[in-house]
């Protein structure tokens, strides 16, 4: 379980992370989604404790996650830039040190998922293209079984082929070796079916956290001439709307009543599903 | 494959639904894994799990501790039933709408049904 307290991060004058209240239970896949700059990567690092909490605390089975071993050796921070040295060491020996530090490494494992990304030993990092050092940091995180294993956007500039490959991974090792997994993306429609849960920042707050399936139920779209629209919706959560000539398309938030779905009928306006990354878009303040 | 529109959980229970309807999981058939379907699918198996026990809830699956999930014996005939109920609500009754709104005559309708489903002249 992690467990965050009045966690707050600040970088000078900006609040990049507003007081935080959050339990995470152990043994599932967490999405964290978010617009650029909604603070995914600062609070990645400070339940990874590579950062110290402005204020608060974070800890990880009861554990603080700043500067204590027993907590940092059971957890993994995969982050965008690879964040694995300065780039002049080959991944062979990236791997052996990672073995030595880590006490759940798996080197088989790790060897296995090499060979799976074509990724070639004893070459250093930066002379990897960029989708290659994305690559072997999803072998790194993944290697590592750590308790709590976290991927911050790691799967920049991967082909789909790999990104495919480093799901089905993900998968069949989260099966096997159960643990805790964070995965922040914008990827919304190509990763959402990994999760169990979704957590949804904006402006360093938590916007929302919800069982991601259950988010899918959240949105609806309704579509008629402008006039019967407006009335309809009037009172209800609207998150946006489009006009095309007389029509009108509102996206609502929360599911509709047996009332208004027999009202919407009457009215003959049609009710539509709304996709996830649309929801998450109308959601975080819409198109901009 | 999945749609991002409506619960993942809910698409595979459906489409589960739908092989036991047309036989293609015949009664006492073992069905996939929750872990088989979750790496299949590549979903999260959690969200299979849910899928699973809302077909053990309504009646269509049943478990065998240790071994597995599989189809119980009345569920074709049950969900025959269902579906037959809601055919006359979900697809008779919009297509009369839309009959009527563009003036095609019933007897126009029948003639065409005849012919699309022969050998029930009743």
């Amino acid at each position: 379980m992690i467990t965050t307290s009045a966690l707050q991060v600040r970088y000078g004058d900006t609040t990049a992370l507003h007081p935080l209240d959050l339990d995470l239970p152990a043994g599932r896949i967490y999405g964290v989604l978010g617009r650029n700059g909604a603070g995914k990567t600062t609070l990645l690092s400070t339940l990874a404790g590579f950062r110290k909490p402005s204020a608060g605390t974070v800890t990880f089975d009861g554990v603080p996650v700043f500067d204590d071993a027993r907590a940092t050796t059971r957890i993994c921070l995969i982050r965008d830039d690879g964040g694995l040295g300065d780039g002049t060491d080959t991944l062979r020996d990236i791997l052996a040190l990672a073995a030595m530090l880590r006490p759940g490494f798996d080197s088989v494992y790790a060897t296995e998922l090499m060979d799976r990304f074509a990724l070639p030993r004893k070459r250093t990092l930066r002379t990897l293209s960029r989708g290659q050092r994305s690559a072997f940091g999803i072998v790194v995180g993944l290697a590592s079984r750590a308790d709590l294993t976290m991927f911050d956007e790691a799967h920049l500039g991967m082909d789909a082929p790999s990104r495919q490959l480093f799901h089905d991974e993900l998968l069949r090792d989260y099966v096997r070796h159960p643990r805790t997994v964070l995965l922040s993306t914008h990827l919304i429609e190509e990763q959402s079916p990994l999760f169990e849960q979704v957590l949804i920042l904006h402006q360093g707050r938590l916007l929302l956290r919800e069982d991601v399936d259950d988010l899918r139920t959240r949105g609806v779209s309704v579509t008629g001439p402008q006039a019967v629209v407006d009335d309809f919706v009037f009172g209800l959560t609207v998150l946006g709307e489009r006009q095309l000539g007389p029509t009108k398309e509102v996206t609502l938030f929360g599911a509709l009543d047996e009332e208004h779905r027999t009202l919407a009928r009457r009215y003959g306006l049609q009710l539509g599903p709304v996709a996830l990354q649309e929801l998450f878009i109308h959601l975080t303040g819409g198109a901009a | 494959m999945f749609d991002d529109r409506s619960p993942i959980y809910r698409q595979i229970a459906d489409q589960i639904k739908g092989d036991v309807l047309r036989g293609v999981l015949a009664a006492d058939d073992q069905v996939m894994s929750t872990n088989q379907y979750a790496a299949y699918y590549r979903i999260n198996p959690a969200t299979a799990a849910k899928a699973f026990q809302h077909l053990v809830d309504e009646g269509v699956l049943y478990k065998r501790r240790g071994v597995g999930m599989f189809v119980h014996a009345g569920a074709q005939q049950r969900l025959l039933r269902q579906r037959r109920e809601r055919f006359f609500t979900e697809v008779l009754e919009p297509m009369a709408a839309e009959a009527r709104a563009l003036g095609i005559p019933v007897a126009d309708i029948v003639a065409r049904l005849h012919q699309l489903i022969p050998g029930d002249s009743r």
